[in-house]
């Protein structure tokens, strides 16, 4: 009985992400929605037209036909300019995640692996770290550097590993006490084989959930930035910069501001949505 | 030292220090194993019985090398286990290998079946990665388990099947001494018998020594030698596993054998069963720690601590008592035999 249950959740936990995931409407909806943005920056290109051609002939039409989402002062299509936006926002969210989660993880595991001062060190370092007030960092740490993406995207990956950290040693202090794990060390495995193979693999549900939240907080600290001229740089498109185009023309032009702040909403929107969602079908205690 | 022995350890002891409360912080000495002491022969089996919390888990675990030891010696045909670095560790490690109360937990469950037994293969450097696969495939034959579950990860087994996985990775290093934590607590009785007998095979087959632990009597005589009792991190009665059964030489023990289902109806009526609860390891009973639950009790129990001393040939137990235990009990197994 007992045998057959855990059998069951087991396969059911396995297979179920995804089934669960589909049962979940909002989680569905996110998905449904990461998805588009990935369309989107693939299919950017195919309006046929460049994001940084000016011409001052066409500046400021409203929605029409031949320009869905209107054009800007500089007579720039702001439809293949979200589109390329899209493109940013999906580099600087999944590269500056990656770095946070690498160092993130490589921390974690060894301070919840080696635990003693080796956590201590660490966790401390994490405290100083969670003290910053990451956004003033990011703009002091910009005033030096020369606002590129790459610099943006290193930033943000460079103040945002904290809670992953956490996350990775809190499972690694829990996991390092299972039975696997001390019949690896019993046959005599390097800790290096134990962390990456035996441990860091059972750890990572949650990494995923804070990560996928984590595209949609980097998403909006990049829009942020290039709202305030910090971040990408013109002419290359952004939603964060378009915005400050929408803003000098707000009461005139609505379409400057309106859509690419619908793009940063919906996206970020997704990304909570589905990282939640994933959140829900990995926790047990939440199986119906 | 006798050349047959293979393992002895001398006064083990390890203490864990535990917080009282969240909020109060007063850090409280928990001692889990309180100088254990204990000879192994080559090709024998040693059950050691107890109940939950005495220490016997831990005791594995410190000569595992999974803790570390506060205290005392594991001798390995002489070398002391206990002292060695990590490199110098590692040729013991293929000696001495370990099979897991839960087999739930013990088996990695991102790792395919094939993977997990082949890993110490790989770790120990004992076949080229071409050849891992068939000896896996013959470790897999040797546990009853056939060559089909070598892709198959380990939520796709029962508990009996998962124990068969845990016993085939130990062997897979061609151990001389496995310690067996409880390797049959987690599973069906219907199943137990089968790992047992699992167990019995391959120790003929390979010329296995054993370390037994269970909470179980009735399995403990079946596959041990030799017994140790434990009791609150000590060894109160150790005896070949005939002299042990048939006449207690420590309360402690009797009162086990007491508790042990008799299929004789009205048996119960003469049987003394403990009373009370196993005392908190952190706050040990002073002299001998068994004293508030003996039947025998007598004042210099309270003060002084027995020492674990040969009361026959071979048959060590820690009692200042130990003449007066086991007579009831031989009287009632004499009374059986009469009927």
């Amino acid at each position: 009985m007992n045998t057959l249950d855990m059998t069951q959740i087991a396969s059911s936990g396995r297979a179920g992400l995804w089934g669960q995931i589909r049962n979940n409407h909002l989680a569905l909806a996110g998905a449904g929605i990461v998805l588009l943005m990935f369309l989107f920056a693939l299919l950017a290109p195919f309006t046929g037209k460049d994001p940084a051609a000016i011409d001052i002939s066409q500046r400021l039409i409203s929605p029409c036909l031949s320009y869905p989402l209107g054009t800007d002062d500089l007579g720039r299509d702001v439809f293949t300019r979200i589109l390329y936006g899209a493109r940013i926002s999906l580099l600087v969210g999944f590269v500056s995640v990656g770095i946070a989660t690498i160092i993130g993880v490589i921390l974690g595991a060894l301070a919840g692996f080696y635990g003693l001062w080796v956590d201590s060190i660490i966790m401390r370092f994490v405290d100083i770290m969670l003290c910053f007030p990451t956004f003033f960092l990011i703009l002091a740490v910009i005033a030096f550097l020369e606002p590129s993406i790459w610099n943006i995207m290193i930033i943000i990956g460079l103040t945002g590993w904290m809670g992953v950290a956490r996350l990775v040693r809190a499972e690694f202090l829990s996991l390092r006490e299972r039975d696997f794990v001390y019949a690896a060390q019993a046959l005599g495995a390097f800790d290096m084989r134990i962390i990456f193979r035996h441990i860091l693999p059972n750890a990572l549900s949650p990494v995923l959930v804070a990560a996928t939240l984590g595209v949609a907080g980097a998403i909006l600290t990049e829009s942020a930035l290039s709202f305030l001229g910090i971040g990408v740089q013109p002419p290359t498109p952004s939603w964060g910069n378009m915005l400050i185009v929408g803003k000098q023309t707000l009461g005139s032009a609505w379409w400057l501001s309106v859509f690419p702040g619908l793009a940063i909403l919906l996206t970020v929107l997704g990304y909570n949505l589905l990282g939640e969602g994933i959140r829900d079908a990995l926790d047990p205690r939440l199986n119906r | 030292m006798n050349m047959d022995t293979l393992l002895e350890v001398r006064n083990l002891r390890k203490a864990f220090s535990v917080t009282s409360g969240p909020l109060e912080g007063k850090k409280l000495r928990l001692q889990a194993v309180d100088g254990l002491s204990f000879t192994l022969a080559k090709g024998e089996t040693l059950g050691v019985v107890g109940e939950s919390g005495c220490g016997k888990s831990t005791a594995a675990k410190l000569l595992m090398r999974l803790f570390d030891a506060d205290e005392g010696e594991a001798l390995y045909q002489g070398v002391d286990l206990l002292k060695l670095s990590r490199r110098q560790l590692r040729p013991y490690r293929r000696k001495i290998q370990m099979v897991f109360q839960d087999p739930f937990s013990s088996l990695n469950p991102r790792m395919r079946v094939g993977n997990i037994i082949g890993e110490a293969l790989i770790i120990h450097k004992l076949a080229p990665a071409g050849k891992i696969r068939s000896k896996v495939v013959d470790l897999l034959g040797t546990v009853g388990l056939s060559e089909e579950y070598y892709d198959r990860f380990p939520h796709e087994f029962s508990g009996g099947q998962r124990q068969r996985i845990g016993i085939a990775r130990a062997l897979a290093v061609q151990p001389e001494l496995i310690i067996a934590d409880e390797p049959v607590s987690a599973l069906d009785v219907s199943i137990q018998a089968q790992i047992v007998n699992l167990l019995q095979d391959i120790q003929d087959e390979f010329g296995l020594t054993y370390i037994f632990i269970s909470h179980d009597l009735s399995v403990i005589e079946h596959i041990s030698d030799r017994v140790a009792v434990m009791y609150l991190g000590k060894i109160v009665e150790t005896a070949s596993s005939g002299d042990l059964y048939g006449r207690p030489h420590h309360p402690y023990t009797e009162a086990l054998l007491n508790a042990l289902p008799v299929p004789r109806p009205g048996a119960t009526k003469n049987r003394r069963i403990l009373t009370g609860e196993v005392p908190s390891p952190l706050a040990p009973p002073s002299g001998c720690h068994f004293h508030p639950r003996c039947p025998y009790v007598r004042d210099i129990c309270r003060t002084e601590s027995p020492l674990l001393e040969e009361k026959a040939a071979g048959h060590l137990a820690a009692c200042h008592f130990s003449r007066e235990v086991g007579r009831h009990r031989a009287s009632l197994a004499k009374e059986s035999r009469k009927t």
